[in-house]
């Protein structure tokens, strides 16, 4: 049998890949929830038909998200983390035993209960007892918590279309603000401007972060199986500067092992492309 | 043809129509949009193909004899009145037809003062003669109201060759009058009851709404399809009770309606309207569901406060349709519009109006959990971001006004400019509507009082935003040279 799952990156480029089996094909109360077994990728998870994670390559993305916020302020203690069903994000972060509470927010119980059985490489450490995950809106918990308590907010959200266009917004982020404490820090996957149809959005969410804090900026990461393989994060904050504060040898001290990350790469991340440069000097 | 509910006809004459591959030599002129392939690859090949004409087997706006017939009594008995007609020149034309069909030149018709545009303008065209009730106005949130029963019955009292009484139900806002205790009143003076339901054409089929125009025994109605029923922008249902001549209501509307009615919007009634009367319950159930929702969470914010059924107090608040979100904004220190401008600018969000004092988004079926949550959360920012102290409102004092010509003389006699202040007791020819409240203080036709001069200076002092005159400062004002 020759069967393959297929992803438009755009109108008039596809992504495919050879499926050895189905695991998982359910219509949850928010979104379509498929896991494939895949000859090269391993286990692949996607929502709506979009890939979300798959077995081989979702190190880069988890590793990136969380470890570049936490090399730059290692105090960080209490943690909020919106969408990441998938558990990875969740994985890298109980791996630092300074962070006392991460409060998940995912919309959607069916995504996490399935990758709780069949994504076992991300899902692992979604019971940590330090892990309270709460099943809501992300934009309606955000706006209904206490003012200035979360040391970083991570947004490990869909694509800006669907059930995750909440978190790409003004009122989001405004959201965030207040929710962080005066040091606090947002980091955000922020899509990838390669092709058109994302541009857009990408400018428009940045443009958004700038205005709301103080230090805004963008770094990048190399995710294969993403539309154009190249992947942009934002990074926002109230008082870190994620290159001036990399704390390189307090980080690398704590013998943290990885697979992409590391405090040299760190740096260069945030050096962009100047194609990348100009979209966002376009804005500035 | 025996049609039920479960038919359209007008959509699926048009649908059979399609299939039988006639050859067109008629308009319109794109072919089915062979004739125009940009337009055709913006709007799609079966939109194109749905804009046809009259024919024999798809019938005549005009004078409908077969599917457009059959479509009309279908929602005639949806809305349970005697007679519906398809409008495709938008309410506007309804409430026209409302007034021309009751009114002739020289008659009187009573209205609020609030009155929408259109309706002063079908006095314009007809002649007849405005008898304005005081809307009443809520101090606190600066919005008109409805009409209250003793004002209603002053005025009835006092012109009682008047030939109806024209109601707006709900308002913009949501405020509903007393639509029964008015049709009971005024049909014991001999007057007909005209509805304009431009914003209720929900309350025909849902549950715990207020109540509609015909099942409170009004002789005509104009409601928005558009609005609030799922059909397209401009079209529109004129609804008549017992006791109206719908034979010469076809004629009124025929003097001002096209001859070339659109099939595009007559087929959006037609869908509309079946699935109003099939679904319109749960429509309207989640739509409220959805409304209370978002109520409730604005007024956990602060410095919001959005209203709801708090405000009835039996007479020109008499009821409150909940699925409006109207939402007063002063507390915040902030106008309406400015969080209506902030919204669209700032957060890709646009919402139907705001004025001084307040905002509405209308809420439907059609939104999504998460655009509701959008909405919620960037007042929620604007709130932290914008607001400031709360500025002091002005206080509105209904002016009577002196009705001296009738609209349409006004509006055709000669005109000069005088400086506001030198122009008491001349004629206006000219509208100056001020908001808050948004009730006209002046309309063409009515003198000029020092009263309305002094109001008109102190509403601008407060910062009131008043439109209607030509000269924008209001420095001066057209006046009617008088024969």
């Amino acid at each position: 049998m020759d069967l393959w799952y297929t992803e438009n990156h755009t109108e008039n480029v596809r992504f495919s890949t050879k499926v050895k089996r189905q695991l998982v094909s359910f219509q949850s109360d928010y979104q379509h929830i498929a896991v494939l077994e895949t000859e090269e990728f391993g286990k692949i998870l996607t929502l709506d038909g979009y890939l979300m994670v798959t077995e081989k390559d979702e190190f880069i993305y988890h590793e990136m998200i969380v470890h570049v916020p936490l090399a730059t302020n290692l105090d960080i203690k209490k943690v909020l983390v919106i969408g990441a069903g998938d558990g990875g994000t969740i994985r890298e972060l109980v791996r630092y035993p300074q962070i006392e509470q991460i409060d998940m927010v995912e919309i959607d119980h069916m995504v996490v209960e399935i990758c709780k059985t069949h994504l076992q490489q991300t899902s692992c450490a979604l019971d940590d007892p330090r892990v309270s995950i709460y099943y809501e809106d992300g934009l309606r918990y955000i706006r209904n918590i206490d003012d200035s308590q979360y040391d970083l907010i991570l947004v490990d959200s869909t694509d800006p279309f669907g059930p995750g266009e909440g978190l790409f917004t003004k009122e989001f982020y405004g959201n965030c603000y207040k929710a962080l404490n005066d040091k606090g820090i947002l980091v955000n996957q922020q899509e990838s401007t390669f092709y058109g149809s994302y541009l857009e959005v990408m400018k428009r969410s940045h443009q958004k972060i700038k205005t709301t804090f103080p230090i805004s900026r963008v770094y990048q990461a190399h995710i294969p199986t993403y539309p154009s393989g190249f992947w942009l994060f934002g990074f926002a904050s109230k008082h870190y500067d994620p290159i001036k504060d990399l704390q390189a040898q307090a980080w690398n001290d704590l013998g943290i092992k990885t697979k992409y990350y590391n405090t040299s790469l760190h740096l260069g991340a945030f050096a962009l492309p100047n194609y990348v440069k100009e979209q966002l000097n376009e804005i500035d | 043809m025996n049609y039920t509910q479960e038919n359209t006809p007008i959509h699926e004459a048009i649908e059979y129509h399609k299939n039988t591959r006639v050859v067109h030599f008629d308009v319109p002129g794109h072919k089915g949009g062979r004739g125009n392939p940009e337009l055709t690859k913006f709007l799609g090949e079966q939109c194109l193909k749905a804009d046809v004409n009259s024919t024999k087997t798809l019938d005549n706006l005009i004078y409908p004899t077969s599917i457009i017939k059959g479509a009309e009594e279908l929602a005639a008995e949806a809305f349970e009145a005697e007679a519906a007609f398809f409008m495709v020149n938008g309410t506007t034309a309804a409430v026209q037809s409302m007034i021309m069909s009751t009114c002739k030149a020289g008659d009187k018709i009573i209205l609020p003062r609030n009155v929408h545009r259109s309706s002063i303008n079908a006095l314009v065209v007809c002649g007849a003669i405005p008898v304005y009730v005081n809307p009443g106005v809520d101090h606190q949130l600066g919005i008109p109201l409805g009409m209250g029963m003793k004002d209603i019955e002053e005025a009835i009292m006092k012109h009682p060759d008047a030939k109806a009484v024209l109601v707006n139900n709900p308002t913009y806002y949501g405020i509903c009058s007393n639509l029964k205790g008015i049709v009971k009143l005024a049909h014991e003076h001999g007057m007909k009851v005209l509805v304009d339901e431009a914003h209720g054409a929900h309350f025909y089929f849902g549950e715990e709404l207020p109540i509609s125009a015909m099942a409170a025994g009004a002789d005509m109605a104009a409601v928005s399809m558009h609005k609030s029923g799922g059909s397209l922008t401009q079209s529109s249902f004129l609804l008549c009770g017992k006791g109206i001549d719908s034979g010469y209501v076809r004629q009124i509307i025929n003097l001002t309606q096209t001859t070339s009615g659109s099939y595009l919007l007559m087929a959006s009634l037609d869908i509309a309207r079946k699935q109003m009367y099939l679904h319109g319950k749960e429509i309207v159930a989640k739509t409220l569901e959805l409304a209370e929702y978002a109520r409730k969470e604005i007024n956990r914010l602060g410095g919001y406060y959005a209203f709801s059924k708090e405000l009835i107090n039996e007479d020109t608040i008499y009821d409150f349709d909940r699925t409006k979100l109207s939402v007063n904004t002063t507390s915040l220190g902030l106008a309406g519009i400015e969080i209506s401008d902030l919204l669209q600018e700032d957060y890709d969000i646009l919402i139907e109006f705001g004025d001084i004092g307040n905002f509405l988004a209308v809420v439907s079926a059609g939104d999504r959990a998460f655009e509701i949550e959008r909405l919620i959360s960037s007042l929620a920012d604007i709130k932290r971001r914008y607001s400031k102290d709360k500025a002091d409102m002005l206080t509105y004092e209904y002016i009577n006004p002196d009705v001296a010509l009738s609209p349409q003389k006004a509006f055709y006699s000669d005109k000069r400019e005088l400086p506001l202040v030198e122009s008491v007791s001349y004629i206006s020819g000219e509208f100056v509507m001020a908001y808050p409240p948004g009730i006209p203080i002046l309309a063409p036709g009515e003198r000029i009082t020092q009263e309305i001069v002094d109001y008109i200076l102190y509403a601008k002092d407060k910062g009131c935003v008043l439109t209607g005159p030509k000269d924008m400062t209001l420095e001066h004002i057209n006046l009617v040279i008088d024969g």
